[in-house]
């Protein structure tokens, strides 16, 4: 198991603009990681290349001290992405995918995918249609289908965004359990959300950290007035 | 067409007329007719088959990547889905007559020509309607795909398989394209009977010859086929996987 996934001095240009610059984070295992920011703060463009999605223009990033290319991220990290996709088929076949693909034996696919529905809560929807599940229950899939994997690291992509309360707090829960075993960053610009969930905070403020603290530090002492404007809901931008 | 059918001792409108003794004509178990049928479906379904082959794997390429002349090359394939049959019969005439480049291989007026000249014809549609069923596809499945670890090989197949009625869609539109066109068949085949006649070229001779019960005949086998597919595919496409 890693204990500790960086990104170093990262940077990311897309058609001459930037989207991220010089960006530095951590995050251990065992402990939700929150990147919040206002929306085009780069969140996303940082967990896509945290997952190996997209390649950064300068940095890299480290595990354990060891620097991982793209092709290498994508076998140690996974997404969950705000709109959760699912393939056609069954939950089964969309929470078996991955390990399909990394050609599983059939019994090892079987015991991943009833211990990633357990966690989820969604014992007994093997067969159904995953299209035809409510978004609540396919953003528990989309879960279900990552934790399968046993990756070391989860990057999370503003998993309650779609989702009514009822929902957003069985995802919640289901994302405070995962970071038991593992890396967790969550990129959401809901705030109490973040407070909620994470151990630190990075915020992330026009592709640039301007802070990075515990949670109860980021709120009641914010070093950056940026962050206090964005604790505060007057942040313009 | 040896085809004989009495005079009526009743008076209908030719179209009636011509519906009643199309079922006579059904139900009889005509060989001449059933082997018509039979030699239409195997021209046509070979034909697109064949065409399959290389169309399906140009379209995935054409939809999965970029390549400088990509958008010239799927705009070439669009406007050729209406190319006119006997446009495209004539110049494959040339190619395959004696005088002509694959003359050698004497096959002009064998159902083999009409197997090229449909696998030309119907390329166009397959490619083109297979490439707009995987560019449809949502491309977050890509993504998805990816941060579950697949390799470039295994998304382009999971596009695939998200598109794949639309490509069974595609391949259907193509035999039915190739199963009702009468250019090719007529130029390539040369509607040489017991050899190289088909349902087109049949309705087309029996009509200029008066003969419209016969063609109303072959008509409705032509339309049931087309028609009775189309259900298949679609109730086989509803129906819980």
């Amino acid at each position: 198991m890693i204990s500790h996934l960086e990104a170093q001095g990262l940077t990311k240009m897309y058609d001459g603009s930037l989207a991220l610059e010089q960006v530095d984070v951590r995050a251990s295992t065992r402990q939700v990681t929150s990147v919040v920011g206002v929306n085009g703060a780069g969140k996303t463009t940082l967990l896509r290349i945290l997952a190996g999605l997209d390649t950064p223009s300068e940095g890299k990033i480290v595990m354990d001290a060891r620097e991982l290319g793209v092709e290498e991220l994508r076998t140690h990290c996974t997404m969950i992405f705000q709109k959760s996709v699912m393939f056609s088929g069954t939950v089964y076949d969309n929470v078996a995918y991955g390990l399909r693909i990394n050609q599983s034996s059939k019994q090892n696919i079987q015991d991943r995918v009833g211990m990633a529905l357990a966690m989820v809560n969604l014992n007994g929807f093997e067969k159904r249609k995953a299209r035809n599940l409510s978004s609540g229950e396919q953003q528990r899939v989309a879960i279900a289908r990552a934790l399968a994997l046993e990756r070391a690291v989860l990057l999370i992509d503003e998993p309650t965004a779609n989702l009514d309360p009822a929902n957003a707090i069985i995802v919640e829960q289901i994302i405070r359990k995962s970071a038991e075993s593992r890396v967790v960053l969550l990129s959401t610009h809901n705030l109490p959300q973040a407070r909620r969930l994470s151990h630190r905070i990075i915020h992330l403020h026009s592709g640039r950290v301007v802070e990075e603290q515990d949670t109860a530090s980021f709120f009641a002492n914010p070093r950056d007035e940026r962050t206090r404007l964005f604790i505060s809901g007057e942040l313009q931008f | 067409m040896g085809l004989d059918y009495g005079e009526e001792d009743f008076v209908l409108d030719p179209i009636s007329e011509g519906v009643i003794r199309a079922i006579q004509l059904i139900l009889s178990g005509d060989p001449e007719v059933y082997g018509i049928t039979a030699l239409s479906l195997f021209v046509s379904i070979s034909g697109t088959l064949l065409s399959s082959v290389w169309s399906v794997p140009l379209s995935a390429v054409l939809a999965f990547r970029n390549f400088p002349g990509r958008g010239v090359i799927k705009g070439l394939f669009n406007a050729l889905i209406g190319i006119p049959t006997v446009a495209l019969g004539l110049c494959l005439y040339l190619l395959l007559s004696r005088s002509g480049p694959f003359g050698i291989l004497q096959l002009l007026y064998t159902p083999y020509a009409i197997i090229i000249g449909q696998c030309v014809l119907v390329t166009p549609i397959i490619v083109s309607f297979t490439t707009s069923a995987l560019e449809s596809v949502d491309p977050d499945l890509r993504t998805l795909a990816r941060t579950l670890g697949a390799s470039s090989r295994q998304t382009d197949a999971v596009v695939l398989r998200e598109a794949q009625w639309g490509v069974v869609l595609a391949v259907l539109a193509a035999f039915n394209r190739a199963f009702a066109e009468l250019g090719v068949a007529m130029m390539l085949g040369g509607n040489i009977r017991n050899f190289t006649r088909v349902l087109t070229t049949a309705i087309a001779l029996q009509t200029a010859m008066g003969e419209i019960a016969v063609s109303i005949a072959l008509s409705i086998i032509l339309l049931a086929i087309v028609v009775s597919l189309s259900i298949v595919i679609n109730i086989a496409r509803k129906s819980p996987r």
